[in-house]
């Protein structure tokens, strides 16, 4: 078994001393797609700000290709790695400049690869509008095509479609079944869905209430969970 | 697509640039004076010729009389002009300055409305006009600022045995300077004491008030208390660094001078068809007995 | 007599003009930093610091003046200058009064900026500069109208510039201080013909800043 990209080893946030997040222990394979679940407030997105390098565990160790990450972390590391949110953070620019701002941030230009990326993400007729007048759904592939235009080692993506159509939905999970075809990138996705879940994952992590419950491999996980929680979770039912 | 910012650094560039080639100067005196010596056009005249000579730039801070003698307390000006007799012998005294000497005079006059409804035209003195202005509770304005024309008018409230207050309706306190004084005196009919030079000067604005008391010009003025003194004070340069202590003396020395003085007392016969001031200094004085 | 009249106008101009360039100049570059820095910082009394330069928005400019006349005068700590009853110390003054309102009104701009927007930054890998530059440029229209404010604040200001500047003809004489001896004359028309002036002045450069504010900026996000 080869080191994992990530390990975390009693890994836990607190802020004012309420504890958001615990994981005993969890790793993350380079090139799977890894597909965090859990009702809200879970501190699902908490895990995905330690594993962007944005903020430190206050306690346990953050392992990266076997090494502690640092904090502050190097910017080197922390550009390996970047999110596409729930709700698409654009600049008041046109969208061709807001899909290059990753690559300019690193030094590079944005050309004829990004003009690539965004005829697969439908975007090719966007290219001067501005970032006010997109709808929700092409705000969003426009946050996909702006996080993939840096071609990361680790794509984050936080409840990426729960505010779109089912349009484009397709094409953002289009996207992302591409990448685990492709097997580049590694992906770390939170949903609540558990159908996209079901579809995405190689591996599934629940949390609840800020604590890791299960973690397996997917077929494990949905068909002989061992948490009632994650039994009922993946039942469809509501878990709170 | 750039050029709006781009042109806003360039203008900034430039402005910084500007503001940093300024050309080598002369030796500068700082003068400090106030406001109604300025305003009658005097120093105007006659500075040139002090400027050319000693190849020096006079400066002149035209502020309230406390103001300029503040100015010279704490060595921001290196020499004053100012007409508060008092005062400047306080400053000399205190140690402010290095001495005190005759410059010129001029006077002051009560003006007023035409109706002139406390009646003072043809009065005998100043003292007796103020008392008639009381009696009629006329409307009176006065500086209220402490400046050598507002001590003057304090001076001659006392002389006539009263001391109005604000409080009192007819007596309105400014705190401003001779102009405004003048334009609100104007305006409102009200009396005023004001230097006469000040008042010849902005005739023009001021229809609706005429001389009552004092005069038509200097040589008419019937009440010799109503003669205003100017001093001209250098200010020591022991108690602060940077003091243009030579320039300040070669300046007295020629404010003095028989020369100037008669240039002083010519000043005003051009613009008023009459001087506005007397040339009073010592070295005038011993030349003309 | 209208030749020299016209001289001397222009020379009252331009001195308004540098003076007052100047220090907007300097206010922006001292404030737009330090706004940024005081919107992305939390440190130990900084909410005290905020309350401080609110409160120097609205200090009164002639207060201004007269500490700057105390500091600048030669019985006071920088006397030594020799910068008092100069355009050096009406730029001090006018800066002084400026900064506060650059400050305080970046800060408020950049406060209003998307906070998931600064993670999402992050997030792409900018470094603490490409950040700032980045909300600066969102925030564009805010830090422009603080600049603004810092203009309007200080063009027309007579108190302080008349304190520490004196007025001295051919020196210091600007066109509020300008303004301020015609009224005190009694020369009303030559005051409004002055405030006209005035006026324009301001206007042209606030033209200049709305223009500012609506074209595309360049993208120093680099």
């Amino acid at each position: 078994m080869s080191t994992p990209l990530y390990e975390l080893r009693q890994v836990e946030v607190s802020y004012e001393g309420r504890r958001i997040l615990e994981v005993g222990q969890l790793a993350v394979q380079q090139g799977e797609t890894l597909v965090v679940v859990g009702p809200n407030g879970a501190g699902k997105s908490t895990l995905l700000r330690l594993l962007n390098f944005l903020e430190p565990p206050t306690g346990g160790t953050l392992l990266f290709r076997g090494e502690p990450a640092p904090h502050p972390a190097p910017l080197e590391l922390r550009r390996r790695v970047t999110t596409v949110f729930q709700r698409p953070a654009l600049l008041n620019r046109t969208v061709w400049d807001n899909v290059g701002y990753g690559l300019r941030v690193r030094g590079g230009a944005p050309g004829e690869p990004l003009r690539e990326l965004l005829r697969q993400l439908a975007l090719e007729g966007l290219v001067d509008a501005r970032a006010g007048s997109l709808s929700g759904g092409e705000a969003q592939r426009v946050a996909l095509a702006r996080a993939l235009a840096v071609q990361p080692e680790v794509l984050l993506l936080d409840e990426p479609t729960a505010n779109l159509d089912p349009y484009n939905l397709s094409v953002v999970e289009g996207m992302i079944q591409q990448l685990r075809a492709e097997g580049s990138c590694t992906l770390v996705v939170v949903t609540h869905n558990v159908f996209q879940a079901r579809r995405l994952a190689d591996r599934v992590a629940m949390l609840h209430g800020g604590r890791l419950i299960e973690a397996a491999a997917a077929a494990a996980f949905f068909e002989t969970p061992r948490d009632p929680r994650a039994a009922a979770f993946v039942r469809g039912e509501l878990v709170a | 697509m750039l050029k709006a910012s781009r042109l806003l650094l360039l203008f900034l560039a430039v402005v910084l640039v500007l503001a940093g080639c300024a050309p080598p100067e002369p030796a500068v005196l700082r003068l400090a004076t106030t406001t109604s010596t300025a305003d009658s056009g005097l120093l105007e005249i006659i500075l040139p010729s002090f400027e050319e000579a000693f190849n020096a730039r006079v400066d002149v801070v035209a502020v309230g009389t406390g103001q300029a003698i503040e100015l010279g307390q704490n060595g921001d000006a290196d020499v004053i002009l100012v007409h508060a007799r008092a005062r400047e012998d306080e400053f000399v005294a205190a140690g402010y300055g290095l001495a005190r000497s005759d410059v010129m005079y001029n006077d002051f006059i009560v003006v007023g409305p035409h109706a002139d409804p406390a009646g003072i035209q043809g009065l005998a003195t100043a003292a007796e006009a103020f008392a008639a202005i009381a009696a009629a509770e006329a409307p009176f304005a006065s500086r209220g600022d402490d400046s050598g024309t507002h001590t003057k008018e304090l001076s001659i409230w006392t002389a006539a045995g009263l001391e109005p207050s604000p409080g009192q309706g007819w007596y309105l306190s400014l705190g401003q300077g001779m102009g405004e004084t003048l334009q609100l005196a104007n305006e409102s009919g009200a009396y005023t004491l004001a230097d006469r030079g000040t008042f010849l000067a902005q005739r023009d604005n001021l229809p609706d008030l005429m001389i009552l008391f004092g005069g038509d010009s200097i040589a008419e003025n019937p009440d010799a208390k109503l003669y205003n003194p100017y001093g001209v004070i250098p200010v020591n340069p022991e108690l602060h660094l940077g003091i243009q202590a030579e320039l300040a003396r070669q300046f007295v020395e020629w404010l003095t001078s028989v020369e100037t003085q008669e240039q002083i007392g010519s000043y005003g016969v051009d613009r008023f068809g009459q001087p506005l001031f007397y040339a009073d200094s010592e070295p005038y004085r011993l030349a003309h007995p | 007599m209208p030749q020299s009249f016209l001289a001397d106008l222009i020379e009252i101009v331009l001195l308004t003009i540098r003076v007052t360039g100047v220090a907007l100049a300097a206010a922006t570059l001292l404030g737009v930093p330090g706004g940024a820095m005081m919107a992305f910082s939390r440190f130990p009394g900084r909410r005290l610091l905020v309350a401080v330069i609110f409160t120097g928005m609205g200090l009164p400019p002639v207060v201004v003046g007269l500490v700057v006349y105390l500091v600048l005068s030669r019985s006071g700590p920088l006397g030594s200058l020799g910068w008092l009853f100069t355009p050096a110390a009406m730029t001090v003054a006018q800066t002084v009064i400026a900064l506060p309102l650059v400050i305080g009104l970046t800060l408020t701009g950049l406060e209003a900026v998307d906070p998931q927007l600064r993670l999402q930054l992050r997030a792409l890998g900018a470094d603490r500069r490409q950040e700032s530059w980045a909300l600066l440029g969102e925030a564009r229209s805010a830090v422009i109208a603080a600049v603004v404010a810092g203009f309007g604040g200080i063009v027309s200001e007579v108190g302080a510039a008349m304190l520490v500047g004196g007025n001295i003809e051919g020196q210091t004489r600007v066109l509020s201080t300008a303004i301020i001896l015609g009224t005190r004359m009694g020369e009303y028309s030559l005051a409004l013909a002055l405030g006209g002036i005035l006026l324009a002045l301001a206007f042209l450069v606030n033209i200049m800043f709305i223009r500012l504010q609506h074209r595309p900026p360049w993208w120093p996000g680099r």
